[in-house]
Formats: structure tokens, C-alpha cells, sequence
């Protein structure tokens, strides 16, 4: 099935000894020119890359505290030796997250320490070479920036952003990665990661519209570039072609149609993902959310919502307000231009599970949980919403607002082992731009620590589904499941346990369906 | 000799003060342009504060993640905390009341601090992983506390050194007068060690001491949907 060893299961996780190299051979293809150029990157590895990486790096330093501060405060306690994911799948010394950072700590003590200027050996400076920079190239992209380490670190040392700021490097000095540089480019370019024009995901939402009213009989929407809708859904692009992701969408749609809210997605900002955060890139991160502002405007709406996706759930919370003024609170005329016409009694921007969950509390929504029935279900806090955002306005929403979407549409539900859940969650193994089959290794062995916690809670407890709100998870689950001899069709998302469990009213035929539209209008 | 202390003395306050301040400055005028505090985080200033109270003196996140890095590196930490509060005594006069207070302490924490110390090492030493990421720097700094260590727990129960004398010495140096500094070998050797320790301290690893005050990952509110957070170099691109 794969032609590398595929790690086995252990029954009580142990620490691996080390195999340095175990995974050197591993890097991701490289970004063509025009991949790099479309995103203001030069090309191909400029002629002073060296040089130049250096001056990059500098800028970083002085930009952000994160870098400037973790480069510094390391006092290699070991403490998040043991804790990445990719360490534990691999063996490989150089995933662990301290030493993961020391390849480009290594550097900066040369260029911009005194000890490493002139006692290099002493405290493991090195030059920067073209050795080096391969191992940043390597090791930079077999870290997915979930920020596990940081959680166990005791200055909060998070190797995410030193992560970044390498990818930032090598795009800016003509060196990135072809994964998440090309389908940024699709974003800046169409609107979305898959290139899809609009005619086409109008023709999907339309078909999407006739498979629910085939299962239920209700006349659900699913509307795009509609002025005046209350509701902007900004929804990772996965959502309109990928298995289980569709069904999650369907599963907004209709919670969407049973609360009355009217709603639209938006062809020219149809993508939540921005993967200018995995490549560090302020710039692009700051031109993607853009695109949502200027749809946000565009479309007249109110409030803003966000569907499955974990990453694109981090920049939306945590960095949207920063970016692109889609937020609450800016008294600055860019951030007023937008938030003036929003209104700020709902949370922007809000989450579909807060959405929906908000709903089942008030009782609006009719459910019947026996539907899923014949399931068991756990959640698999995804890593960029467990650590990297949060979730109705108080610390740990992120973890009980998803359960409790989850329990009121299913009777089965069973947590895995308490240290990988939660803020201790495990990645999946795909995220951070690495969800490409150039790196299905990295991506398979990486699943380890989360395959191992699944299997528990399948042999303990007999549970049937793995379900996520992450796109990336749910992508990265339906391929390497498999690999640990689970069902690929195991992962499902929590909107399509909505959708399972909803009871929607049949819509009464077409002509009275047209007069209630002229009412409405 | 007094002479040579007094000058090593002086220049490594000064490192230590200048070199210090100069680091402290650059972190704090270095932007956090993104709000990225470790999730869940307080979502208030106080909880903030509280979060950090718990970091710098329960080590809390180092409780979570390792039993014994945390027993071995709390215990030096609080040690040498005592430690460093005992000898104020040698600085102060009259000597405060509380310094007095934790003299009985203090004289203890001594032992504690070293055993801390040997624990760490011996976990460079043990531990593959540790091994693996441990560079002859991290040997030699903590051979540096070790040896402080030693040489003070040497004065305090084997061979006592004069300390009125070192008393007048360090009083002497505030009032601008040189007093003749005991001519030990345990003190100067533990004196020179510390002004190692105190010069090395700006450039080294021993940041993470203001290091963790600055970090955006601990430092923050949760605060991202309610408040709009721009960096000045960042708002300059909405010109
Ligand atoms: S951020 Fe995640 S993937 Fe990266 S080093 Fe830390 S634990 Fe590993
Ligand atoms: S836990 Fe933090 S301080 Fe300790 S080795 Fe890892 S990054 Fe360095």
C-alpha cells in the first residue's frame, strides 16, 4: 500500500528512540515561478539567497516579538521534546519541536549574537549554507504549526511562528512550496482554492438543492451573491466537492432554512481557507481576508459566519479584525467602513457550531437524535480551533460548543484518552500545507498519536465515527484511515450529524412556494 | 586584589544592567502584530496577569508536560529565589526585617538549588532526547550555577569567610570607598563566578528570564472578535 513502513499502534504510547534522519529524505516540491511570482515572491532562489535571508530574517525580528522572543528564551528544558506528533510518528530527532527550531536558531545565533559570532561551536551557531537551508526546506514543512508544543513549553515557545517565519524566508528569497503557494494564487486569482468559477458553484449549489429536497421534500437554499442577506457563509471551498465535507454543508443549509435566517455565499470570496497563514505571510494573509471584507460590503449583509475549517477558523477569529477590519471594536475609518454596517449583537465573525448550537438551545431547532442512532461518535478537536481560536466567549468554548452540537443530535457520544483532546489535542497529521501526496509519508506517520487514541476508543467503546470540523482533518483522516486499517468513511463532519438528525418541514408545492417569495420580497 | 573586585564588579553590573536593558527594550519595542496567545486564554488583563503569576512561580505549563524536568527545575528556581533574597543582607544595612525572616530558609535553599541543578544535568546526561538538543554551552552554564552554588554552600558550612568584612566591601563600593575585601579563595572564587554569570546573562539563554514576560503566546487576552489589535508597521498598509 505505501512504499515506506507505516508506523504500528502502540497500545501504551512510549517515547521513540531516536533515528537521526529518519525522515531528511522528505520535502515537499518546490514552487514554480510562477506559483512564487503570483503571491510577490521572486521566482526561483535569487543569486544572493544567503545574503538575503539574512537581511529577511532581520526584518522578521524586528516585526515580530514572537520570533524575536522565542529565538532568544529557549533554555532547552526538553520539555516539548516528546510532544509533537511528528516526532512520535517518525523517531526523527529533528522533529522534535526544540530542535525543529534550533535549525533556524542555529542561524540567527551566527548572524545576530555575539557568542555566535565568536564562539559559534560553543553555543551551536552555524553559517548559513545550502545544507542548511535544505534542512529548513525539510524540516519547515513537517511541522503542521499546531501548536502543541507551545502548550507544554514554559515560556509558551510556539514553533509554529518560527515555522512561519521560516516559510517567509525561503518564499521571500524565491524557495517556497508549490502546495501552498499555488492554490494561494487560485484564491487571489478566482476567489477560491480550487480555481472554481462561478458558474460552476452555482451549477454545484443547484444540485446540492435538488439532493435535499430528494431526501426530505423540503425546498432548502443554498444561495449565492444574494444583496441584502443577513448572513455572509465564508466556507472553506472543500466544502462543494469533497466527501464528508458536502454533507456538512448541506447540514448548514438546513440549519440555516429551519431558523428562518436568510443567508448567501459569496462567488468572489468563496474560499475560508488562507493559507498565507501556514506560509507566514502577513501580506497575502491580509490580501485573501480582503476578499471577504470586500464581499462583506459588496453584499450588504449583517453578520458573518464561518463553516467547518479549522485554520480558516484561526485567521477568521483570531486575525480577521487585524487584517481586514471583519470584526467588532475598530474606530479606525478602514475598520468602520465595514463594521458600521454589521451588527454587533452576534459575534463577528461567529462559528456554524455557535450558530447552530445557539438555535438548539433556544429549542428552534426540531431534532431527532435517533437518527444516529446506529453511530457512535467522537470529536477530534482540530488543532487550529482547540489552540488557535475560541468559541462563544469564554475560554474552552472551542471544546464544549462542538460536543454539545454533537450530543443533541446524537445519543452515542464518547470522548478518547484525556491527553489527546482538547488543548492536548493531536493534529491530524495534514494540516499546515501539508496536505499534498508529495508528502504522504510525513502526513501518514504523523496520524500516529491520533490513530492510536481513535483505536482505543473503537476497541473500548465501539465507536463508529470520527467526527471533525476541520476540512483539512477530514481530508487528511479520509486518506490515512485506511493506512491503520479503519474505514476511510469513518470521518464525518458535525453538520452532517445535523443534517442527519434535522426534521424539516416538506415545502408545499411550487406556486405557493412563489407567492411566499413575492411576501418576503 | 580588593581593587581588581571592585572594577570586575562594576563592569559586570554594568554588562548585566546595560545588556539587559538593551534586550528588555528591543523585545518590547518589537511588535506582536497578531493576536496569538496559546488557546483557551484569559480573556481579561487580570486573567492575563494571573496566567503569567502561574508560569513564573508554579511553572505550570512545565507541570503539565513533565513531572521531573518540572520537580527539578522548580526547585532550583526557588531555591536560587531564596537564595538570592538571603543575600541582601550582605547589601543592605540595617538588613530588612523579612531578609532576616528568611535568613533560616535561605541558608537551606542553598542545598536545594544544587540538588535542582544536578537533577537537570543529570537528565542532559540521561535522557536521549535531552542529550540530543544539549550543546556545550548547556553543560558549561550549568557547571557555572553548580559551581556558585558549591563555593557559597562552601563559605556558609565549611570554611566560613569573613563576611563583616565582605559586608563593608559591598557597602564601601555604594559610598564610593574601596574596604580591603577578605583575601579567600572560596569568595573570590565564587565572586568571580557570579560576575561570569552576570555578564553572560544578556546574551544568553538566561533571557528567558525577562524572555517570558514578552511572549505573545502567554501574554495576550483573548480578545481577537471584540477588539481590532494593529501593529504599526501593519496599519501602515491600510495607507
Ligand atoms: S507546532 Fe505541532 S507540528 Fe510543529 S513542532 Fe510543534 S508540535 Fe510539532
Ligand atoms: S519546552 Fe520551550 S524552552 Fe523547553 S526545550 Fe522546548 S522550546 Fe525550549
Amino acid at each position: 500500500m505505501a512504499d515506506f513502513q507505516i508506523p504500528e499502534l502502540r497500545e501504551y504510547p512510549t517515547i521513540p528512540k531516536l533515528e537521526e534522519g529518519a525522515t531528511a529524505h522528505l520535502s515537499p516540491f518546490i514552487a514554480k515561478p510562477d506559483h512564487q511570482e503570483a503571491l510577490g515572491f521572486p521566482g526561483e532562489l535569487v543569486e544572493n539567497w544567503e545574503q538575503k535571508a539574512i537581511e529577511e530574517m532581520g526584518d522578521l525580528l524586528n516585526k515580530y516579538r514572537s520570533f524575536r522572543v522565542y529565538m532568544d528564551a529557549c533554555v532547552k528544558c526538553g520539555s516539548c521534546t516528546d510532544k509533537c506528533h511528528y516526532f512520535q510518528g517518525t523517531n526523527d530527532p529533528k522533529n522534535m519541536p526544540v530542535a525543529r527550531q534550533d535549525l533556524l536558531r542555529s542561524v540567527y545565533r551566527r548572524y545576530f549574537t555575539l557568542p555566535g559570532k565568536y564562539f559559534p561551536k560553543l553555543v551551536g551557531a552555524r553559517d548559513l549554507t545550502r545544507e542548511v537551508l535544505d534542512e529548513w526546506y525539510s524540516y519547515f514543512h513537517q511541522c503542521s504549526q499546531c501548536r502543541r508544543c507551545s502548550v507544554f513549553c514554559p515560556y509558551g515557545i510556539d514553533t509554529a511562528e518560527i515555522s512561519m517565519a521560516a516559510r517567509e524566508i525561503m518564499d521571500r528569497i524565491g524557495h517556497g512550496q508549490k502546495y501552498c503557494n499555488e492554490i494561494l494564487g487560485k484564491v487571489h486569482k478566482v476567489g477560491n482554492n480550487l480555481g472554481l468559477p462561478a458558474p460552476a458553484l452555482e451549477s454545484t449549489l443547484e444540485s446540492f438543492e435538488e439532493e435535499i429536497f430528494e431526501d426530505t421534500g423540503a425546498k432548502v437554499k443554498l444561495p449565492l451573491d444574494v444583496k441584502g442577506a443577513d448572513v455572509l457563509l465564508i466556507t472553506p471551498s472543500a466544502d462543494f466537492f469533497a466527501e464528508p465535507h458536502i454533507d456538512g454543508l448541506m447540514g448548514y443549509a438546513k440549519v440555516f432554512h429551519a431558523a428562518g435566517v436568510s443567508w448567501t455565499l459569496s462567488s468572489y470570496a468563496s474560499e475560508g481557507a488562507n493559507f498565507s497563514m501556514f506560509i507566514g505571510s502577513y501580506a497575502n494573509l491580509k490580501r485573501a481576508a480582503e476578499r471577504i471584507r470586500d464581499a462583506a460590503i459588496e453584499l450588504g449583509v449583517k453578520r458573518i459566519i464561518v463553516g467547518e475549517c479549522g485554520h480558516a477558523w484561526r485567521v477568521a477569529y483570531s486575525f480577521w479584525n487585524t487584517v481586514a477590519g471583519i470584526g467588532s471594536g475598530g474606530n479606525d475609518p478602514y475598520a468602520k467602513k465595514l463594521q458600521d454596517q454589521l451588527d454587533h449583537s452576534y459575534p463577528i465573525p461567529q462559528h456554524i457550531c455557535e450558530f447552530t448550537w445557539g438555535y438548539i438551545q433556544e429549542g428552534k431547532l426540531n431534532l431527532d437524535p435517533s437518527e444516529n442512532d446506529w453511530r457512535t461518535l467522537t470529536f477530534h478537536d482540530s488543532c487550529n480551533v482547540a489552540r488557535g481560536s475560541g468559541m462563544g466567549g469564554y475560554p474552552g468554548g472551542q471544546f464544549d460548543i462542538p460536543r454539545n452540537v454533537i450530543k443533541a443530535v446524537c445519543n452515542n457520544f464518547v470522548d478518547m484518552d484525556p491527553d489527546t483532546i482538547h488543548e492536548k489535542t493531536f493534529c491530524c497529521g495534514g494540516g499546515g500545507g501539508l496536505l499534498t501526496d508529495d508528502l504522504m509519508e510525513i502526513r501518514v506517520k504523523g496520524a500516529l498519536p491520533r490513530m492510536e487514541a481513535l483505536k482505543a476508543v473503537v476497541d473500548e467503546h465501539k465507536v463508529t465515527n470520527l467526527a471533525a470540523i476541520c476540512a483539512i482533518c477530514k481530508s487528511q483522516f479520509t486518506k490515512v484511515l485506511p493506512y491503520y486499517n479503519m474505514p476511510m468513511d469513518m470521518i464525518v463532519s458535525v453538520h452532517q450529524l445535523v443534517s442527519d438528525a434535522i426534521i424539516l418541514e416538506p415545502s408545499p408545492d411550487d406556486d405557493d412556494e412563489d407567492d411566499e417569495d413575492s411576501q418576503d420580497d | 586584589m580588593s581593587a581588581l573586585y571592585a572594577l570586575l564588579f562594576i563592569a559586570a553590573t554594568i554588562i548585566f544592567v546595560g545588556g539587559l536593558y538593551i534586550k528588555i527594550r528591543q523585545y518590547y519595542d518589537t511588535p506582536a502584530p497578531l493576536v496569538i496567545p496559546t488557546m483557551p486564554a484569559p480573556r481579561t488583563e487580570k486573567g492575563v496577569a494571573f496566567r503569567l503569576f502561574r508560569e513564573v512561580v508554579l511553572f505550570e505549563s512545565l507541570f503539565k508536560s513533565n513531572k521531573w524536568i518540572w520537580l527539578f527545575g522548580w526547585m532550583f528556581h526557588v531555591a536560587l529565589a531564596l537564595v538570592l533574597m538571603r543575600h541582601l543582607r550582605y547589601f543592605t544595612q540595617p538588613v530588612w526585617d523579612w531578609v532576616v525572616l528568611i535568613q533560616p530558609f535561605g541558608k537551606y535553599a542553598g542545598f536545594a538549588m544544587v540538588i535542582g541543578l544536578l537533577g537537570l544535568w543529570a537528565r542532559r546526561i540521561l535522557v536521549e532526547r535531552i542529550r540530543y538538543i544539549t550543546g556545550p554551552s548547556d553543560h558549561l552554564m550549568l557547571a557555572l550555577l553548580v559551581a556558585i552554588g558549591l563555593s557559597g554552600l562552601g563559605m556558609k558550612f565549611v570554611a566560613h569567610t569573613d563576611i563583616v568584612a565582605l559586608k563593608a566591601f559591598f557597602i564601601g563600593l555604594r559610598n564610593f570607598s574601596l574596604q580591603p575585601l577578605p583575601n579567600d579563595p572560596l569568595l573570590l572564587i565564587h565572586l568571580f563566578l557570579v560576575f561570569a554569570l552576570m555578564v553572560i546573562f544578556p546574551f544568553s539563554k538566561l533571557l528567558h528570564a525577562p524572555g517570558v514576560f514578552f511572549s505573545p503566546t502567554r501574554n495576550q487576552t483573548d480578545s481577537s472578535r471584540e477588539k481590532r489589535h494593529l501593529a504599526p508597521w501593519a496599519a501602515e498598509l491600510e495607507k
